[in-house]
């Protein structure tokens, strides 16, 4: 039993339409890395080209934001779960919005 | 029975103090409960709550929120009803195609319930408009779908000290939460700053199934009501996750950031900015005119194909749209171009082309970059093809 890593429906499309993954990791940093070494299309959807997490990309450990425990260095141990929360703006009238023609 | 109501935020109303015997048995059910009771019932008549957008989410917000008594229901809204609203957005019927968005759920709400208030705003929210409209309600209510307007509803709400009943939807997936309660978080606390336009997934990945806005619009209304009755525990400070192909919900907690600059100790932002700039986008259709690349218009492809001309037809869209309708094209879903792109003539003429011509001219740019000349982009895709050469082709 590893690290269960949560993907979430935007980012499934680059993770080989998983909706979860297992790594083997002691921190967030390493289960993040070996994600996006078997998974290379979410590379830039979750780092900058900087190697930096983006800041609309949330990642948790458990219940906990990781940015308020030890960012990237944050433990992690088997039977950890954790949890990418993008922020996704769709309300109404998403598939419109991003490619119709322009309404009246 | 005289009860003293509170209005929970704002400028004090005229307010209730009694129910007419006919709303006493409209809202008996409620009434027969302790958690609401005829305080509570006092409470949601003296409220109100300002929806932003009647789509998706607005839909059973402002159906249970007028079935429950809310006495004073703002919609702010400047879309038309179209037919492919109805999939989803259960407060419009057939006959309101066409019809202003606001309109139509004017009327709706009020044959639901005739006893309410309901202002309606056909207007698009923006900075200079979003303070004065919030201002005469206690509750804003999020169902927008884009980004610039939340960070506006967020900042706007937070310069009045609102609380915000935040939800938003992705496919299969919802989130919903409360901010800007006196304690908890904002938006900018749980997301900074806004994904750059390049990352926000297109209509290829776009859609929603229509019972996914039901649930999670009914969430929200769920903790609006909470708000105005002062019962139970809010979602304030916990982000709800909902994920409809698993049938699970989670729970993440949401933190103040001390450091936020709208909500923190030293808030750096004091007025509202101008949120299509801060998200990069600079109107909602920017992004289709990113990519430059030659075009051929439906009816000269049209004129081209009746001459015989040699044309290799390019679509780039994903297996389920070419199942919607197609236009005899080949398909290579544009995600899959990079490693098949050996299967194409670079000598032969291609035209690509997709629903819209967003993705194509990605395609079509793609391949001028790898030493493709005789390239074209259907200009407006398969909905103009529609438009302008053969309306038998269904437009999605």
């Amino acid at each position: 039993m590893g690290v269960k890593v949560i993907i979430p429906t935007p980012l499934r499309v680059y993770a080989g339409k998983r909706d979860s993954t297992e790594v083997k990791a002691a921190t967030v940093g390493e289960a993040l890395g070996r994600l996006t070494t078997e998974f290379g299309d979410l590379r830039k959807h979750l780092f900058t080209e900087e190697g930096k997490l983006r800041s609309f990309v949330n990642v948790y450990v458990n219940d906990e934001d990781i940015r308020y425990l030890a960012k990237e260095n944050t433990p992690t141990k088997d039977g950890d779960t954790i949890s990418i929360v993008p922020s996704i703006a769709g309300g109404s009238s998403l598939v419109r919005r991003c490619c119709s023609r322009p309404h009246a | 029975m005289a009860t003293k109501v509170q209005p929970m935020t704002g400028a004090p109303a005229a307010n209730a103090t009694t129910l007419s015997n006919e709303e006493i048995l409209r809202y008996s059910r409620h009434l027969i409960m302790p958690e609401v009771g005829m305080e509570g019932q006092l409470k949601l008549k003296n409220s109100k709550v300002l929806l932003i957008g009647t789509g998706g989410l607005g839909a059973p917000l402002g159906l249970y929120l007028a079935a429950a008594g809310v006495g004073r229901l703002g919609l702010v809204d400047f879309d038309v009803v179209d037919l492919t609203n109805l999939q989803r957005q259960v407060t419009f019927g057939s006959s309101d195609v066409g019809k202003p968005k606001t309109e139509a759920a004017r009327e709706r709400l009020s044959s639901l319930n005739p006893d309410i208030q309901i202002d309606t705003f056909e207007t698009k929210l923006t900075s200079d408009n979003a303070l004065e409209l919030f201002k005469d309600f206690d509750i804003i209510v999020d169902g927008t779908d884009n980004f610039p307007t939340r960070y506006l509803v967020n900042d706007a709400c937070i310069l009045l000290g609102k609380p915000n009943v935040y939800g938003s939807i992705f496919r299969f997936e919802g989130q919903v939460t409360v901010f800007g309660m006196p304690e908890g978080p904002c938006y900018r606390c749980l997301y900074p700053e806004p994904p750059p336009p390049g990352l926000v997934p297109s209509c290829a990945e776009g859609g929603v199934l229509g019972v996914l806005p039901g649930i999670v619009g009914s969430l929200q209304a769920m903790e609006t009501i909470k708000l105005i009755l002062g019962r139970g525990d809010s979602l304030a400070g916990r982000l709800l996750l909902f994920d409809a192909l698993a049938m699970k919900f989670r729970e993440l907690k949401l933190r103040k950031n001390p450091n936020c600059p709208m909500c923190g100790e030293h808030r750096t932002i004091n007025k509202l900015i101008d949120y299509y700039e801060f998200c990069g986008v600079r109107g909602e259709e920017a992004p289709d005119s990113n990519v430059q690349v030659p075009e051929i218009t439906p009816r000269e492809l049209k004129s081209r194909l009746d001459r015989g001309d040699d044309l290799f037809i390019l679509d780039v869209r994903e297996p389920h749209e070419f199942q919607i309708c197609n236009l005899n094209g080949n398909l290579i879903p544009l995600g899959e171009l990079p490693r098949r792109v050996h299967e194409l003539d670079s000598s032969r003429e291609i035209v690509a082309h997709c629903r819209s011509g967003k993705r194509s001219a990605e395609a079509v740019d793609f391949l001028r970059k790898a030493g493709f000349r005789k390239i074209l982009n259907l200009k407006g895709g398969i909905l103009a093809w529609s438009d302008e050469v053969d309306p038998s082709v269904p437009k999605y």
